[in-house]
C-alpha cells in the first residue's frame, strides 16, 4: 500500500511524544499519586449476589486505631427519580449512586456497601472485616432468559419495559425493547432461496486492562473537590460526581492521570465519589485502589448474550432478508450495550428487508460496562457466523459472498443511518488479493476462517490550545486522556497544519480547569475530533502567524502566502520557527484556540482471516496465522494504527477462545484473577499481520477514520468459521474453550 | 494482611526448633511464590515466617551417576534445568520446572516448596511420583523418609508433623533405558495452573522395544497426586507402542476421580487423563531409547 503522500507528517512514525517518560517509569500513574496527609480507602463488598440489606453496623471499625472515616450509601444523597444525560443518554441517577454504594439491595457479589479510611491499607483491610451487614438473601438471577420471563425474580421495583418510548403495566428485569425493522422482511424471506436461523450465545468478558481503577480524592474545608483518577473522560468523571454529590462542576476539579488501558471500562465512576465522600468526613485525602478480584467483580464487564439471526439469500447469493433477535444482560442496572449491539448485527451488509429486536435484561452481575466496539462482538459474532454458513451452502467463496453483498455508499442500515462513502469493499478486495488469502493450508485439522466487522465512529466534543514558543516549538493541551497514542496521533496533524516536525509539538492532556470541555475518550472519536480541534487550532495560529509576518514583510496579512510552514510575500520568507523567533518583538503572544462538535460521524469495517490448527483429542486451539485488514480512512501513525488493529484481534481471540466470568449456583464469581481469567498471553497467538486500507473520510480534513474498537469484532466469528473449517463443528457458544470444544467434536462424526 | 514475625534460620536444627515452638502458626518460606501470596489474599495466616534458604543442606544439588540425585527443598526451579547432568538424567523434572511459572517464578520457587504447598494440581508432584523421589525429613526426633506419593494428604496438607521440614528429595540412579517426561494440559501456552498433569517414567528392555517397569503419577484429578497403579503395573512386558500408550491410557481414567470447577469439568479431565498418559509414555519411551 505505498503511494506518494501528499503529507509531510501524517503517515510517518515518530517517537511518541510520552513514550520515554512511560518505558523509563516516570509517568505519574493513578497509584503513583502522593500527596500530605494521604489515607487509604478500602472497599466493603457484598459476599451475596442479591439480597436486601438489614442494617449496617459500622461501629466496630470506627473504633479500629488509624481508622478515619467510614461511609455507606447513607452518606450519598438520596436521588431517587433523579435523571441525567452523562453522554450516553439519559441514565437514573439514583442507579449510578447505588452502583458505587449499595441503598438498600446488594445485586451482585462485590457491590460495594461501605468503606473505609485508614492510615494504611492494612489497616483499612482489618477495618473492613469488622463492619457487620445483616443480609437477607434473595434468590439470584444469573441466567438471561431466565431473567426475561414473566415471573422472574425482579431486581428492581422500579424498572419497567420501555418498548418504542411506552412503559410496561409492570416492573420487569427487561429494561427495554428495542425495535428496528425496514422493507417487507416476511414476504422477502418467503422469496428467498436459501433460509438459514441460528441462536448463539457468549459469556460475560472484562475489557482487562493492566491497571486497575485507582482514584484519590480530596474535599477540601473549602468545599472544593480535586479528584486523581484513571480515567477515560475527565468531564465526565466531573460531571458524574457532580451530580452524585448535586454540587455544582465548577466545585470539583479532575486530574486525568497517566492510564494503563481501559477499552471502554473506565468511563463509569467507581472509586471517585466514595473516596469523596471518605474525603469529605475526615479532611483528608483518599485514595482508593482496586485489587484485580474488585476490578472484575466490582466494575462492568460486557455483556453476555443470547443472539438468534435468520438469513435469507436468493441461489446467485444475494442477501434478501434478514432477522435477528438479541438479548444482552445489562447486568445489576438498565443501560447495557444493546443500543449499539441492533445497530450492529447487519452493518456489514446491504440487507433491505431486515428486523431487529433488542432487549436490555436485568441480571445479577455487575452493571455492564462498555468494551471495545461494545455490543457489536456479541451481535458479528452470530451473524459472521451465519453468513459463512449461508456463503458455504451456496457454494460461493466466503469473501465473494460479502463482496456481493457488501455494504456501500447509500446502503441504508434498519435503524435508519445511511452509509456516506465507506471501505467495506476495498478492505475485503483487499483481503481477497492478500497472500495470505491466496495461499493454501495444508493440515488434516487446518482451518481457514474469515469475518468482517464494523464500529461506528463518534464526532462529539473536543476542545484544544495551543501556544506558540519563540524557539518554534508550540505547546499543544487538549482534553482527550490517551488510552491509545492520541496524543501523537492529534499532536501530529497540528504538526502537518503548520507544517512543522511532529516533535515540535508538545502536547498535553488538561485537567477540567484547564481545556476546554471535552467528551470521553471512547467510540474511536479522537483521532478523528480532537485531531479536527487540532486542525483547527493550527488554521488559527496560522493566521496569526500570517498577521505577525506581515508586520516584518510591512504588507497586509492577506498579502502573506502560506505554504509548508513557510511565510512569504514577494520573495521575503521566513520559516515557522524563524518567524517564532521574532514574535516577542512583534505584536501580541500567538495562542490558538479550536473547540468541535463534531459531526461527520463515519465508520470502520475490518476483515480478519485466520488459519488455525485444532487438536482434536484435547479441544485446544492453536493459531497459525491471522492478517487484520481494516479501511482506516487515513492512518495518521500507521504504528499505533497496526497497533489498535492487533491489540483489538488479541481480545477478540481471548473473547473467543477462553475468556468468560465463571459463576457458581450462588451468583459468585469462581474465576476473578488474571490465572483463571485467561487472556491470551504472548505466547498464545502469532504476530498479528495487518493491512491498512485507506479510503479517507470526506468528513475529515486529513480523511480520518476511528481505529481503535472495529478489530475486536471480526475474531470470534472468524475462528469459529475456522474451526468449522478444520472440524466439521459449527461452534456457537462463546467461550470456544477446550472443554466444550472437545464435547461438540467428540459428539460429531469422525472425520472422513 | 496482619503484621508477623521473621526469622532466618542458619540450620536444620534452628529451623526445626522453631517450627516445633510455633507449630501451625510458623509457615516456612522458601522462594516465597505461593506462600506470599497466600497471605496476602488471607487464604493462609502466620505469626512466624521461617526463611530456610540460609540452610545449606536445603539448597544443596548433588548428582552422581551411581548414586542418583538429592535435590535441596529450597532449591529454585532454574537450578533444574540449567544444571545439563541433571537435565539429562531426570529431563520429567526439568519438564516440569521450565512451566511452573515463568522465569522469574522460577528463580525463586523450588520443587520442594511446590510440594509442601501439595496443592492436587501442581506440576513436579506426579513426575516425582513416577521417579520415585523420596522425601527426607528433619523433626525434633531425627530424620525420616517417606516416598513422594504419600507425602500430600489432602489439598494444601501435607503429611509433616509439629516440628518437621523438607530437606530434600531423592531420586534413585537413572538407569541406561529409562526415561521420564512430564505434560500438563492448559488451555492457554502460559500462565496456567494445570487442568490435568500426567507424569510418566519407563524402564525400556535392551532392545527398546518393550517396557520392563513404568510409574505413572497423575495431577488435579483427585484431592492429592495419584499413582496410575494399575496402568503402570500392566505396562510391564507391554511392547513399547501406541497402542499400548492408548491402553495405558485408558487404566490411568480408572483411579482418576476429579472434580468439576473453574479450571474443568470432571468428564473433561478424566479424558485428558488418557490423553496425556498416552502422550507422556510416548515422550518418555523416546527419551529412554536415546539414552
Amino acid at each position: 500500500m505505498t503511494k506518494p503522500s501528499q503529507y509531510k507528517v501524517i503517515g510517518t512514525r515518530p517517537i511518541r511524544h510520552d513514550g520515554v517518560d512511560k518505558v523509563t517509569g516516570r509517568a505519574v500513574y493513578g497509584a503513583d499519586v502522593q500527596l500530605p496527609g494521604l489515607v487509604h480507602g478500602k472497599m466493603l463488598r457484598s459476599s451475596h449476589a442479591h439480597a436486601r440489606i438489614k442494617s449496617i453496623d459500622t461501629t466496630s471499625a470506627e473504633k479500629l486505631p488509624g481508622v478515619f472515616a467510614v461511609v455507606t450509601g447513607a452518606d450519598l444523597p438520596c436521588l431517587a427519580g433523579k435523571m441525567a444525560n452523562l453522554g450516553e443518554g439519559a441514565i437514573n441517577l439514583a442507579h449510578l449512586s447505588q452502583n458505587c454504594l449499595a441503598d438498600t439491595k446488594v445485586l451482585y457479589k462485590g457491590h460495594a456497601v461501605a468503606a473505609v479510611a485508614a492510615i494504611s491499607p492494612h489497616v483499612a483491610e482489618e477495618a473492613v472485616k469488622l463492619i457487620r451487614v445483616e443480609y437477607e438473601p434473595l434468590p439470584p438471577v444469573m441466567e438471561l432468559l431466565a431473567a426475561m420471563q414473566p415471573d422472574a425474580q425482579l431486581l428492581h421495583d422500579d424498572v419497567f419495559t420501555n418498548r418504542l418510548g411506552e412503559k410496561s403495566a409492570r416492573p420487569s428485569n427487561v429494561s427495554q425493547h428495542i425495535h428496528l425493522e425496514q422493507g417487507e422482511v416476511d414476504q422477502a424471506f418467503a422469496k428467498a432461496d436459501l433460509v438459514i436461523e441460528r441462536e448463539f450465545r457468549t459469556a460475560s468478558v472484562h475489557q482487562g486492562y493492566i491497571e486497575p481503577h485507582v482514584s484519590i480524592a480530596f474535599w477540601n474545608a473549602d468545599g472544593h473537590v480535586t479528584i486523581w483518577t484513571s480515567t477515560q473522560g475527565a468531564f465526565t468523571v466531573r460531571q458524574q460526581t457532580a451530580e452524585l454529590f448535586e454540587i455544582p462542576v465548577s466545585r470539583i476539579t479532575v486530574i486525568p492521570t497517566e492510564i494503563g488501558g481501559g477499552f471502554g471500562g473506565k468511563i463509569p465512576v467507581y472509586l471517585e465519589p466514595v473516596a469523596a465522600a471518605l474525603s469529605r468526613k475526615c479532611g483528608r485525602p483518599v485514595k482508593m485502589t482496586m485489587q484485580r478480584d474488585e476490578d472484575f467483580q466490582g466494575t462492568g464487564p460486557t455483556p453476555g448474550s443470547v443472539v438468534r439471526v435468520k438469513l435469507g439469500a436468493t441461489q446467485d447469493g444475494k442477501l434478501v432478508a434478514g432477522q435477528a433477535w438479541l438479548a444482552y444482560d445489562a447486568g445489576a442496572f438498565p443501560g447495557g450495550m444493546i443500543g449499539p449491539g441492533c445497530m450492529c448485527v447487519f452493518s456489514c451488509y446491504e440487507i433491505p428487508n431486515a428486523r431487529v429486536d433488542g432487549f436490555d435484561v436485568l441480571c445479577n452481575k455487575p452493571k455492564t460496562a462498555a468494551y471495545r466496539a461494545p455490543g457489536a462482538t456479541q451481535a458479528a459474532f452470530a451473524c459472521e457466523s451465519v453468513i459463512d454458513e449461508l456463503a458455504e451452502k451456496l457454494g460461493i467463496d466466503p469473501i465473494d459472498f460479502r463482496l456481493k453483498n457488501a455494504a456501500k455508499e447509500g446502503t441504508r442500515r434498519p435503524d435508519g443511518e445511511v452509509y456516506r462513502r465507506i471501505g467495506i469493499i476495498e478492505t475485503l478486495q483487499a483481503v481477497k488479493q492478500s497472500e495470505h488469502y491466496r495461499s493454501k493450508t495444508s493440515g488434516p485439522n487446518v482451518g481457514r476462517g474469515v469475518a468482517a466487522g464494523f464500529w461506528f465512529n463518534v464526532g462529539l466534543k473536543s476542545s484544544a490550545a495551543a501556544n506558540v514558543n519563540n524557539d518554534g516549538t508550540v505547546t499543544l493541551i487538549e482534553g482527550s486522556t490517551d488510552i491509545g497514542g492520541t496524543r501523537t496521533s492529534v499532536a501530529m496533524q497540528l504538526a502537518e497544519t503548520l507544517g512543522i516536525a511532529a516533535e515540535d509539538v508538545q502536547p498535553h492532556v488538561g485537567d477540567t480547569d484547564s481545556v476546554g470541555y471535552t467528551d470521553v475518550t471512547g467510540g474511536s472519536r479522537v483521532t478523528n475530533a480532537t485531531g479536527k480541534a487540532a486542525y483547527q487550532v493550527g488554521l488559527d495560529i496560522k493566521q496569526q502567524m500570517a498577521a505577525r509576518a506581515a508586520i516584518v514583510f510591512e504588507c497586509k496579512p492577506e498579502q502573506v502566502a502560506v505554504e509548508g510552514g513557510v511565510y512569504r510575500h514577494q520573495g521575503q520568507a521566513l520559516t515557522f520557527k524563524e518567524l517564532a523567533g521574532k514574535l516577542p518583538h512583534i505584536g501580541e503572544p500567538v495562542v490558538g484556540r479550536a473547540t468541535v462538535d463534531a459531526g461527520g460521524a463515519t465508520n470502520g469495517f475490518g476483515v480478519h482471516v485466520v488459519d488455525l490448527d485444532v487438536d482434536r483429542e484435547t479441544g485446544k486451539v492453536t493459531i497459525l496465522r491471522y492478517t487484520a485488514a481494516q479501511d482506516v480512512g487515513t492512518a495518521i501513525h500507521p504504528s499505533y494504527v497496526e497497533g489498535q488493529m492487533q491489540g483489538g484481534a488479541v481480545q477478540g481471540i481471548g473473547w473467543a477462545l477462553n475468556e468468560e466470568y465463571v459463576f457458581n449456583e450462588r451468583g459468585e464469581m469462581l474465576n476473578a484473577s488474571f490465572l483463571d481469567y485467561r487472556m491470551p498471553t504472548a505466547l498464545d497467538v502469532p504476530m498479528i499481520e495487518t493491512m491498512i486500507v485507506e479510503v479517507p473520510n470526506p468528513e475529515h480534513p486529513y480523511g480520518v477514520r476511528g481505529v481503535g474498537e472495529t478489530p475486536i469484532v471480526p475474531p470470534p466469528a472468524a475462528l469459529a468459521n475456522a474451526i468449522y473449517r478444520a472440524t466439521g463443528v459449527r461452534m456457537r457458544e462463546l467461550p470456544m474453550s477446550p472443554p466444550k470444544l472437545w464435547k461438540a467434536i467428540s459428539r460429531s462424526a469422525p472425520p472422513a | 494482611m496482619k503484621d508477623f514475625e521473621y526469622s532466618a534460620a542458619a540450620t536444620i536444627d534452628e529451623a526445626v526448633s522453631l517450627l516445633a515452638r510455633w507449630g501451625d502458626r510458623a509457615k516456612v518460606l522458601t522462594g516465597g511464590t505461593d506462600l506470599i501470596v497466600q497471605l496476602r489474599e488471607g487464604q493462609r495466616e502466620a505469626d512466624m515466617v521461617i526463611d530456610v534458604k540460609k540452610i545449606p543442606q536445603l539448597m544443596e544439588s548433588s548428582y552422581s551417576r551411581e548414586k542418583g540425585w538429592r535435590l535441596g527443598a529450597a532449591v529454585p526451579c532454574h537450578r533444574i534445568y540449567e544444571h545439563a547432568e541433571v537435565a539429562d538424567a531426570y529431563p520429567g523434572l526439568a519438564d516440569a520446572a521450565r512451566i511452573i511459572g515463568g522465569w522469574q517464578i522460577q528463580s525463586r520457587a523450588s520443587i520442594g516448596g511446590n510440594l509442601c504447598n501439595a496443592s492436587p494440581a501442581a506440576d513436579s508432584i506426579p513426575i516425582l511420583i513416577a521417579y520415585h523421589a523420596t522425601c527426607r525429613i528433619a523433626g525434633p526426633n531425627g530424620e525420616r523418609t517417606v516416598p513422594v506419593a504419600q507425602f500430600c494428604v489432602g489439598p494444601g496438607r501435607n503429611q509433616l508433623a509439629r516440628g518437621e521440614i523438607l530437606v530434600s528429595l531423592d531420586f534413585p540412579p537413572s538407569l541406561p533405558r529409562s526415561s521420564g517426561a512430564y505434560l500438563r494440559f492448559i488451555p492457554r501456552n502460559e500462565m496456567d495452573i494445570a487442568v490435568v498433569g500426567v507424569g510418566s517414567w519407563v524402564q525400556l528392555n535392551a532392545r527398546g522395544d518393550a517396557i520392563e517397569a513404568a510409574r505413572i503419577g497423575l495431577g488435579a484429578v483427585a484431592p492429592t497426586p495419584l499413582v496410575a497403579e494399575q496402568a503402570s503395573l500392566w505396562l510391564c512386558g507391554k511392547p513399547a507402542n501406541d497402542d499400548t500408550f492408548a491402553q495405558a491410557g485408558e487404566l490411568a481414567r480408572l483411579v482418576a476421580r476429579p472434580i468439576s470447577d473453574k479450571r474443568g469439568p470432571a468428564e473433561y479431565r478424566t479424558h485428558l487423563v488418557g490423553v496425556l498418559t498416552k502422550r507422556t509414555l510416548a515422550i518418555a519411551t523416546k527419551r529412554a531409547r536415546e539414552t
